[in-house]
């Protein structure tokens, strides 16, 4: 199958299933990367960065640089109005119907069980970009099962540790993290 | 209309940056105070819709509002502008940094920025996980999910559909069907078992 026509459902897809907004789509990103080699897990953490730091809705972000990495300025366009449209016949049909929608005691349980299960998807997700930022996997299978100091990247885990409590107390945006983490990177040869 | 529903859109867009929980504010601004095509009560409305449809929250409630306005020429007019800016934008940095990217200067910075990424998307789970984990339920099926999205590699698809289905079956036994609040956490033995079985079930 052509790839444009790949990302097309694949997009579509994901339209359907990531609800709740924002990083929603990231769980389904992953799943992506696994299945098909376009791009590895450590591109989509970095399209992750840049989609945070560029202004436009994350998960349109994403799902242009995804389509533009996976096959050009058409794989872009593609991937984006794909994952547009399933929202739009849906918005379609629900906003005539709206009132019934909102007060409906089934869309409250579907997401009684959904929001907790997004939660977990995100944190699978979290947990791939963990393993890639904070671990360093190939120099400790280079060494050996002996050395368990070369498993763990040590600034890599104290920056995270530090960002992680300043990005929870201060609420600064996004961007500032981004670009100091980036001065950090380049200071310290990450 | 469909001129001016675009142009809204796109300039919304332009000034969302991050998750859809910036929009909010955003579409306040541009849809009640300065166009005044609905009111105040209907963006929330249409904000709380939005979060409850497959799709990003932002889109849908573009959808939503350009479908008030303008039916559905409008809706697709308001989705399109919304998108724009990302199109525009991404395609030329993505392209800049594909030509930069193998400095081993421009790696190192991206090597720690996603220690950054790591550190937003814990905190963006911490935040979401306040709405959706509110009892012993709630919690084991996400970390039922998590377990089997790492370590079972089951995709997501399957993992929300049966998330979907455990939310309609643990309301129902909780009585919560045909009433519209939420009860307090109940959390009993029985219904966890029950749950780490819809997890597991994939």
């Amino acid at each position: 199958m052509s790839r444009y026509l790949l990302l097309c459902i694949e997009f579509a897809k994901i339209s359907i299933f990531a609800i709740g907004g924002g990083l929603a789509s990231l769980p389904f990103l992953y799943s992506l990367s696994d299945r098909y080699a376009w791009f590895s897990h450590g591109d989509l953490a970095d399209m992750v960065a840049v989609s945070e730091s560029t202004p436009g809705p994350i998960g349109i972000n994403m799902a242009t640089y995804v389509g533009y990495t996976v096959a050009g300025v058409l794989g872009g366009v593609l991937a984006t109005v794909s994952y547009i449209i399933p929202s739009i016949l849906i918005g379609v049909i629900v906003a005539r119907f709206l009132e019934k929608f909102k007060a409906s005691p089934y869309v409250e349980a579907v997401f009684y069980g959904i929001r907790p299960a997004v939660c977990g998807l995100i944190g699978a997700a979290a947990y791939k970009i963990m393993s890639i930022s904070l671990l360093d996997l190939d120099a400790y299978r280079i060494s050996g099962s002996a050395s368990l100091t070369g498993l763990f990247r040590l600034p890599a885990i104290l920056m995270f540790g530090v960002m992680t409590v300043m990005n929870h107390k201060l609420k600064w945006h996004p961007v500032v993290y981004i670009a100091i983490a980036a001065v950090i990177g380049v200071l310290l040869k990450f | 209309m469909y001129l001016s529903l675009f142009f809204t859109f796109f300039r919304i867009g332009i000034l969302t940056f991050g998750g859809g929980y910036t929009v909010l504010p955003l579409l306040q601004k541009e849809t009640v105070e300065k166009k005044q095509w609905i009111s105040q009560l209907e963006v929330i409305d249409y904000y709380a819709v939005g979060q409850c449809l497959p799709g990003m929250i932002g889109v849908n409630a573009a959808i939503l509002i350009g479908y008030k306005v303008k039916g559905r020429g409008g809706s697709v007019a308001a989705a399109a502008g919304f998108a724009m800016p990302s199109l525009l934008i991404i395609l030329a940095i993505a392209s800049l940094i594909q030509n930069i990217a193998g400095l081993p200067v421009v790696q190192s910075a991206f090597a720690g920025i996603r220690v950054a990424v790591c550190a937003l998307v814990v905190n963006a789970i911490y935040t979401m996980a306040q709405k959706a984990i509110i009892n012993p339920i709630t919690a084991v099926l996400a970390l039922a999910v998590f377990i089997a999205a790492v370590w079972l590699q089951v995709s997501p698809v399957p993992l929300v559909i049966a998330a979907a289905a455990a939310g309609l079956i643990l309301s129902m036994r909780e009585g919560k069907l045909g009433r519209k609040t939420q009860a307090a956490p109940n959390g009993g033995d029985k219904d966890t078992d029950e749950e780490s079985q819809a997890g597991e079930e994939q």
